[in-house]
């Protein structure tokens, strides 16, 4: 198969905050935890729609975390929100020990992760987030690639028993999944078929893997793009496949190359099947506020960047 | 303070306070581990609500309507595993496997292992938290149990305490009861010399009472007030009750009250058997 990159850009914050609204509204134990970043997140819809399901819980991170431990023991199902920044470098002793550990049905939204966060920021920027929550014992940690996956992770995490961190972002995105995309617990989704090189990727970093494959298709070089929806549990098994059929992989992530995607993959393939391998993050750096299209360049993971790394690791091969 | 209590009702109390001092004292001379003097400190509170205030019944340890307790200072784990013994349920001999290997009974309460335990805690500042979600769960859900926890004095000092304390108000939590075990000691503390080492926090109650709560302080190893403090707090209504109960860090025994050095230090056998004789003696 082969995924077209859609014209048709839809931001994630509007499947969130349409899919929230209807959680609300459907299950008498959903409620919404709100870090007064609401009108940001775009969770307001339930605050002007149905504000008996929204709790206020203030510019207070920890608190909330423990206050929706406390609630999941009464039946509820609540549904933090906040940026993913202050969710996995605030708040991460109170989700390891009252989330975590016991495995409380807490459902924890990152908006605005990895580097591209309408000119915030790196104290607004979220590039630890997936090393941060994979490493916690209980948690499943989820990254839509478009605003259909949002709403699909979003129904899954819904139905799940346990903790769940999903990472979004702030800005729209092509869409890539047909409205019966099925998403899976652990399972990746091959959207393109390629022999020489597959590059592996999640979240926002998944479109622009196949833009990079789309010029290197045109240059010769046959990609095939995995996209990886759940980090935590991993799909192995496509890793592997991957690595038996085209012989070299690329990790594409809007995340430093510390703790991440990238390191997941490589955790695997040193297990199983080593071979060549080149990571595409942010580099072990601090960044700064700036326009979209230049921090993606600075921080080297444009299109091209992805590109260039596939060129690269064919050296390897 | 006019008595609330039976002369029965009160010997009953005195005599398991002085059961759970005596259980404390040898669990942790038992495990050669685990902490002492914040256990000492929070047993009669900790009695008063096991034994005269909570709704619970040990046959039915998750009963969706009991009333919800949380040990926010999570190191007096052994004191409320003493308490939670002695109301059977679990055996008492099960308090010698206490810090052991795959012990439900372990340094910090784990609510997934041990029935009767309603939220994990250790990590200071967390527990008063989830007792607000609990307490804000009841009214969500329009059921009648009530949400008590505790916290330490020490523990006081974690800026999360507070973001409770203002969430509270803000939902009108009066089914919220939060006993402050304020023994004015911490491990090591603050001070100038080793042996004076008082947390800084003078008057918790100003503290408290200008962050909306309703405050009740009280001698927190007297039953009769810990009871009539309990009886109080049930007719306020929309606002957070706070309990300050004075107490002694170590209390009952002579040689650990007052005093920092022993908020987790183990009783050799010497230390061991004197402060049982000192707990006896004061039946």
């Amino acid at each position: 198969m082969k995924t077209l990159l859609s014209d048709k850009k839809v931001s994630m914050r509007d499947a969130l905050s349409e899919t929230i609204l209807k959680f609300t509204q459907e299950d008498e134990n959903v409620y919404v935890l709100d870090g007064d970043l609401a009108t940001s997140t775009k969770i307001d819809i339930v605050a002007n729609e149905n504000p008996k399901k929204f709790l206020q819980m203030g510019i207070a991170e920890q608190n909330m975390m423990s206050v929706a431990a406390g609630l999941t023991t009464t039946g509820i199902q609540p549904w933090t929100f906040t940026f993913a920044a202050f969710l996995a470098k605030r708040a991460i002793d109170q989700i390891q020990v009252q989330i975590a550990q016991p495995k409380l049905n807490v459902k924890m939204v990152g908006g605005y992760s990895g580097l591209l966060t309408g000119l915030t920021g790196k104290t607004h920027q979220a590039l630890e987030d997936i090393a941060i929550f994979r490493s916690l014992a209980n948690m499943v940690v989820l990254a839509p690639a478009d605003a259909t996956e949002v709403k699909k992770v979003m129904e899954f995490a819904r139905s799940y028993d346990g903790p769940v961190y999903i990472r979004l972002a702030r800005d729209a995105y092509p869409i890539l999944f047909p409205n019966d995309y099925n998403f899976k617990l652990g399972k990746a989704v091959t959207l393109n078929e390629g022999t020489d090189v597959t590059i592996i990727s999640t979240g926002t970093q998944t479109s622009r893997s196949l833009e990079a494959a789309e010029k290197l298709e045109a240059e010769g070089v046959s990609v095939a793009v995995v996209h990886m929806p759940s980090i935590k549990p991993i799909d192995k098994e496509a890793i592997i496949k991957a690595a038996e059929t085209t012989g070299a992989i690329v990790t594409a992530e809007e995340h430093s190359i510390i703790g991440g995607l990238g390191s997941a993959v490589a955790e695997v393939l040193v297990e199983e099947k080593p071979v060549p391998m080149l990571r595409v993050g942010v580099k072990d750096r601090n960044s700064e506020s700036g326009p979209n299209e230049q921090m993606l360049e600075k921080y080297e993971i444009s299109p091209n960047h992805v590109a260039q790394a596939v060129k690269d690791v064919l050296k390897k091969k | 303070m006019s008595n609330l209590l039976s002369e029965e009702k009160l010997q009953l109390l005195n005599e398991k306070s002085i059961e759970s001092r005596k259980l404390v004292v040898h669990t942790v001379h038992h495990a050669g581990a685990g902490h002492i003097g914040g256990p000492m400190s929070a047993v009669d509170v900790l009695v008063n609500l096991y034994f005269n205030e909570l709704n619970v019944n040990p046959e039915d340890a998750r009963a969706e309507n009991r009333d919800r307790f949380v040990l926010s200072k999570g190191h007096s784990a052994v004191a409320l595993y003493t308490v939670l013994a002695i109301k059977g349920y679990f055996p008492i001999k099960e308090l010698d496997t206490f810090d052991s290997m795959d012990s439900r009974l372990q340094a910090h309460p784990d609510m997934n292992i041990l029935p009767g335990l309603d939220m994990s805690t250790g990590s200071l500042g967390q527990g008063i938290s989830a007792a607000v979600g609990m307490a804000l769960g009841a009214k969500l859900k329009n059921k009648d149990f009530r949400t008590y926890c505790m916290i330490g004095d020490g523990e006081s000092q974690e800026g999360q305490v507070w973001e409770a304390a203002d969430v509270a108000v803000k939902y009108g939590l009066d089914n919220l009861v939060v006993i402050l075990d304020n023994n004015k000691l911490q491990q090591f503390g603050w001070g100038e010399s080793f042996d004076e080492r008082e947390v800084p926090v003078t008057n918790p109650c100003e503290r408290w009472q200008a962050f909306g709560w309703n405050v009740i302080e009280i001698d927190g190893h007297n039953h009769n007030e810990i009871t009539k403090a309990f009886n109080a707090a049930r007719t306020v209504s929309g606002k957070p009750t706070i309990i300050v109960a004075n107490t002694v860090k170590g209390k009952g025994v002579s040689f650990m009250e007052n005093t920092h050095r022993w908020h987790s230090r183990v009783p050799t056998d010497e230390e061991f058997d004197h402060a049982v004789q000192e707990l006896e003696a004061g039946v």
